[in-house]
């Protein structure tokens, strides 16, 4: 499944991200990377809010819907 | 003198901590990107004194955005002593990302864990001791905004001056060491300014800026496009294992509790509403305008507007009495009072415009303004990232010009600087008050909100417009962190809206003085002639001028002269006018001189017309380029003469 398809409040890992090389790397470097645990904290119409280590990211839906990931049973 | 270097992301509370060593009036804000070039303070330890160099957040030391190069190369060719490396205690692992780069580089790092009050509030635990020991660095906690640790701070900073540092030598796997070992020894004899390891390190991640600089080589040039056809650039994988490594070094050490829900994520809730989001935007501007107007117009304006002219006629009359020559005594009265005075009037708006602005600054608002702008400004080809530099342009668009090297796309970047104009900055807001005061003056707060909104509207067009002309093409990305709220700290508060008003009187007494000046003797001129005529010097090139602004209602001499004062510095428009019209009292000259809608027409001219020449000269260095600078000044006029012609001639249709 992809970001935008993840209802909030749930928690998922980041398999893989497919949007061009700056974007990809700048979202590896902020945390998303391979492997790493997101929280989906808001999931509507605007950006997605995800909570990655301690902090809260805004990012563009265009871009969320290029993250591969699986969602984490609690 | 040693040097140290003040390093970490965005929002760690670097420039906090800056301010609480150096006492400095440097500018701090709650959102990415306030530190937009580096700038230097000083300290004293042990009676040594000490330059501590303030250097841009960033996440990274890639070559992503101007910051990030302004900052590495500063770590790697400046020869700061010590590094100072601000982390946030309650988002470490994301912070210890740059750190390990700058381990990497072998700077002689110090760490200040900042916010510790917080992340102890928190609950979140992190063993001290044997962090440090682990990444063989000194650590100290620190509350920036508290004051706290910061005499500690110093100490081990003074202290490890001197030391020598090993670069940091991470396993990035098998295939990767060694393909860095080759690259290392490919370098041997090479005469680069940069650690070899880190080059190579570098030239495996992809990074342009060093890329290009080692392919002045050919045989490493020949190297790297092998590596490029084989497959062997491991851009993402070095992220990878440089969280691993953090991972692995911060296991056992930090204890972060179970997400429990903040009052950030409750405030959340309401302010980045999908529904809600946009109008609480605008009603909170809206509110910031109605304030201001009452506060600092109605309220203290006229105050300060009493005070003034009370030390003119004491100054006059000193001067009478004097028996003063009758030149200087109009110089005096008409060209310093009429004109510098008409400026300083406006003070008291000033401050409380940029005291709501810095408030909504320091408590996070801003980058949640830019979160619901986004799907706006994607509709113009732009993302929410680029509204922040279009609401610093609210103060001034030179720092709003500034603050868009945090975007990383070529394309966002330039479009906001060109659209960054129209967003009406402090200097224009004394022009819209005398012409609401004549014309206006039970609706002020919603003229001036419509005003603003007219120049966020014609941004936004125009940025539409260059997003499907000039810089086709390129996708643009939306990635924003958003800090916690933070109650705005008054201290950080006044000194910001100090910092902006200090600038404002400065070129109230500098460029505006000179303008006026220059302008009263063209109006003298030549000898013997009525000051102020039509006849005058002044007159005559304003009466040249005149017929071009007919069509849009304002073709007077007076009006064309106070616009190309405006060129100068906008400030000089109301001081050019209150000269211009002196004796009179300007509120009461403009009555006569336009009528309602040619002072509409002159107004919407004042917001979008050629901005002021500091602004100009500041488009030219960021875009290290001439032509855009002039493409700048000349359609910015064109759009401005266009849209107000338009505004009165179909005004003209209805009255």
């Amino acid at each position: 499944m992809v970001l935008t398809e993840v209802k909030p409040n749930c928690k998922c890992k980041i398999k893989n991200i497919s949007k061009g090389q700056m974007a990809t790397k700048r979202l590896y470097e902020l945390g998303l990377n391979t492997g790493a645990e997101v929280k989906v904290e808001k999931n509507d119409f605007g950006p997605i809010i995800l909570r990655v280590y301690g902090n809260k990211l805004a990012l563009g839906r265009g871009l969320a819907e290029h993250i591969e990931v699986e969602e984490v049973n609690n | 003198m040693h040097t140290i270097a003040l390093v970490g992301n965005p929002n760690s509370g670097k420039t906090t901590l800056f301010n609480a060593i150096t006492g400095s009036t440097q500018h701090v804000g709650n959102w990415p990107g306030v530190t937009v070039e580096k700038k230097e303070g000083f300290f004293t330890y042990n009676n040594e004194k000490y330059s501590l160099v303030d250097l841009p957040g960033t996440y990274t030391l890639g070559a992503f955005s101007e910051d990030e190069i302004v900052a590495r190369d500063f770590v790697l060719k400046g020869n700061p002593d010590v590094v100072i490396n601000v982390i946030d205690a309650t988002n470490i692992k994301r912070n210890l990302y740059l750190t390990i780069q700058l381990l990497e580089m072998g700077a002689n790092v110090v760490l200040a864990l900042n916010m510790i009050d917080e992340a102890k509030a928190k609950e979140i635990n992190i063993d001290i001791k044997r962090l440090s020991e682990r990444l063989n660095v000194p650590i100290v906690e620190t509350s920036a905004s508290k004051k706290l640790g910061v005499d500690k701070l110093l100490q081990v900073t003074v202290e490890s001056i001197g030391r020598k540092a090993k670069p940091l030598d991470i396993s990035y796997g098998k295939e990767i060491d060694e393909e860095i070992k080759n690259i290392e020894s490919l370098l041997e004899n090479k005469n680069f300014p940069y650690p070899k390891r880190w080059l190579a390190i570098k030239i495996l991640e992809n990074d342009k800026e060093i890329v290009s600089l080692v392919s002045s080589d050919n045989e490493i040039k020949s190297y790297i496009d092998n590596l490029k056809e084989e497959d062997k650039i491991y851009e993402l994988e070095l992220v990878d294992k440089r969280y691993d490594y953090i991972n692995s070094i911060t296991k056992g050490l930090v204890k972060e509790p179970e997400n429990i829900l903040t009052t950030t994520d409750k405030i959340d809730r309401v302010l980045t509403n999908y529904i809600f989001g946009i109008p609480i935007f605008a009603l909170i501007m809206a509110i910031v305008f109605q304030l201001t107007f009452k506060i600092g117009q109605d309220f203290l304006g006229g105050y300060v507007e009493s005070f003034i002219g009370f030390i003119a006629s004491l100054v006059e009359n000193l001067l009478i009495n004097l028996n003063a020559p009758d030149l200087l005594i109009s110089f005096v009265s008409e060209g310093f009072f009429g004109g510098v005075g008409a400026v300083l009037v406006f003070v008291p708006l000033i401050v409380v415009l940029y005291f709501f602005l810095a408030i909504l600054e320091d408590t996070g608002y801003m980058a949640r303004a830019a979160y619901v702008m986004d799907s706006l400004m994607r509709k113009v080809g732009l993302q929410g990232k680029s509204f922040i530099s279009m609401i610093v342009g609210f103060g001034c668009n030179v720092p709003g010009i500034m603050s868009t090297r945090t975007l990383d796309n070529k394309k966002d970047r330039m479009i906001a600087i060109l659209i960054n104009p129209f967003m009406s900055c402090g200097a224009r807001l004394p022009v819209y008050m005398v012409f609401i005061g004549a014309f206006f003056p039970n609706n002020g707060g919603l003229v001036l909100f419509l005003i603003y909104a007219l120049g966020i509207a014609m941004a936004l067009i125009m940025a539409k417009i260059f997003s499907k002309t000039l810089f086709k093409g390129e996708e643009t990305h939306f990635i924003m962190e958003l800090p916690p709220y933070r109650l705005p700290s008054m201290n950080s508060v006044f000194r910001d809206m100090w910092e902006k008003v200090w600038g404002f009187l400065k070129r109230a007494g500098t460029v505006i003085f000179l303008v006026v000046t220059v302008l009263w003797v063209l109006s003298m001129l030549p000898a013997g002639v009525e000051p102020y005529s039509k006849e005058s010097l002044l007159g005559r090139i304003g009466s040249l001028l005149a017929p071009i602004f007919t069509p849009a209602g304002f073709g007077t001499w007076q009006a064309s002269v106070s616009l190309f004062a405006g060129i100068a510095a906008k400030e000089a428009i109301v001081g050019t006018l209150g000269m211009l019209y002196s004796p009179l009292e300007l509120t009461e000259a403009l009555r006569m001189n336009f009528t309602t809608l040619s002072a509409i027409s002159y107004m919407v001219m004042v917001l979008l017309y050629t901005p002021c020449a500091a602004t100009i000269a500041t488009v030219k260095r960021e875009t290290n380029s001439t032509k855009w600078a002039l493409f700048m000044a000349i359609y910015t006029f064109l759009l401005g003469y266009i849209m107000s012609v338009l505004v009165y001639q179909v005004g003209n249709l209805f009255i």
